[in-house]
């Protein structure tokens, strides 16, 4: 069995999971990467993409978290998400409005920081809705 | 003297009024409930974000090119006063204290020479703030047709706020909302966004970071994305507080006011009672003095 560390999962709005898990996979914005016990410290941003989570208990879950980012520190790990769902919870509708809202916003971007900026986040958007 | 049916009329309407406010403080705990949850519900994650955000500025600090989010952008010349209110009054003080703390505020600033801009949030705010500071309010918002706040509200005031600090539109900014303690107690507090500040008590001994961490993409990139929401984040958070303290202002104002009318009624009927006491007196005489007058 493996070892087991305390694991939560915040949006602004509520606290979404807080307990044990033994592992939990992070869509990191610079690739996927999977936290165990005992990670070394980790500090790294979130594209918007699936989480699955292996609680301590031998329950798996998965949620769609919008960005945000995940704090891996000797007392566990953190995941603050900008918005999160459980992927059973996950509204067609909503994520729909997310990507119309993103072209919008690719629309109106003024400078081509902005512009790069917006393009990435529509384009992880897009493939997190081909992927249901 | 008021006469015995304008005594009757006037209890009529004080118990209307009482009736009304004994529903509007049922409304207001029940309501009061909710708003404490979702208060609570946030807490984790600003409390979260405000010792990462505490960790990485500390690591940054005195270190150049520091974000100017972080360390401010060397000027403190305009300040931008975003105040937080409520949608709707019958609340006690507490839209006027709020209001009264940023006008206190700005009227220091300008005595010291420095420019204010005020942006509303929440209708009583700007009622309340409109007539001295008309000319000086650059923005103004309302949630009237909310019936939940959620972090999309504190977004758009938060990319606002980013917005005009990045146009150059003021140097400093300060956050006015009313910190929730208990139903009797909401305390307006004003708290600095721009440069980020963070509380001092947050040092707990064993929250303090004796290892190094590992940063994806790198610190600066993290505190570039982490810093505007975390503007974000105190919005919602003020958002939330002054929706819990609205309520529980409410609540005991409508307390009061259903006590008052209460004290109110049985004035009233008392001498309701005893102008009919006096009346009957009076035609009682009346008689007698009439029949022995036979």
């Amino acid at each position: 069995m493996a070892e087991a560390f305390p694991f939560e999962l915040v949006s602004p709005e509520k606290q979404l999971v807080s307990g044990e898990a033994t592992e939990v996979l992070i869509p990191g914005t610079e690739g996927y990467f999977q936290v165990f016990a005992n990670h070394a410290p980790l500090m790294s941003t979130i594209k918007p993409g699936v989480v699955e989570v292996k609680m301590a208990d031998g329950e798996a879950a998965r949620f769609v978290i919008f960005g945000g980012f995940a704090d891996v520190s000797p007392a566990g790990l953190t995941l603050l998400a900008q918005h999160a769902v459980d992927v059973n919870d996950l509204d067609k509708a909503d994520l729909e409005r997310r990507v119309q809202e993103a072209r919008e916003d690719l629309a109106d971007a003024k400078d081509d920081e902005a512009k790069a900026k917006a393009a990435d986040y529509l384009d992880q958007l897009t493939t997190l809705q081909s992927a249901f | 003297m008021a006469s015995l049916k304008d005594l009757k009329n006037r209890i009529a309407s004080v118990k209307a009024t009482q009736k009304i406010t004994k529903a509007m403080k049922m409304v207001a705990a029940a309501k009061l409930r909710r708003a404490q949850s979702a208060a609570e519900a946030a807490r984790p994650y600003s409390a979260k974000m405000a010792k990462v955000l505490g960790g990485l500025a500390r690591s940054m600090d005195g270190r150049e090119g520091a974000p100017e989010l972080l360390a401010g952008n060397g000027r403190d010349q305009v300040h931008l006063l975003v105040v937080a209110t409520a949608e709707r009054g019958l609340c006690g003080g507490f839209n006027s204290s709020i209001a009264r703390m940023a006008r206190q505020h700005a009227r220091r600033l300008m005595g010291e020479g420095k420019e204010v801009k005020i942006y509303t949030v929440g209708k009583k705010g700007y009622d309340a703030l409109k007539g001295e500071f008309g000319s000086i309010i650059v923005e103004r918002i309302d949630f009237r047709g909310v019936r939940q706040l959620s972090f999309n509200e504190a977004e758009q005031v938060g990319k606002r706020v980013l917005e005009m600090f990045a146009d150059g539109a003021f140097d400093v900014c300060t956050l006015f909302y009313s910190e929730f303690q208990s139903v009797i107690s909401q305390i307006p507090t004003a708290h600095q966004l721009i440069p980020a500040s963070f509380p001092a008590s947050e040092e707990e001994g064993e929250g303090k970071m004796d290892f190094v961490y590992d940063y994806e993409p790198g610190e600066e990139e993290i505190l570039g994305e982490l810093l505007p929401r975390n503007i974000s984040v105190q919005v919602f958070r003020a958002l939330l507080e002054n929706a819990a303290s609205e309520q529980g202002a409410r609540m005991s104002a409508m307390d009061n006011a259903t006590r008052n009318a209460g004290e109110m009624i049985d004035k009233l009927t008392l001498s309701y009672n005893r102008q009919r006491q006096a009346q009957i007196t009076k035609e009682l005489i009346e008689i007698i003095s009439g029949a022995e007058a036979l």
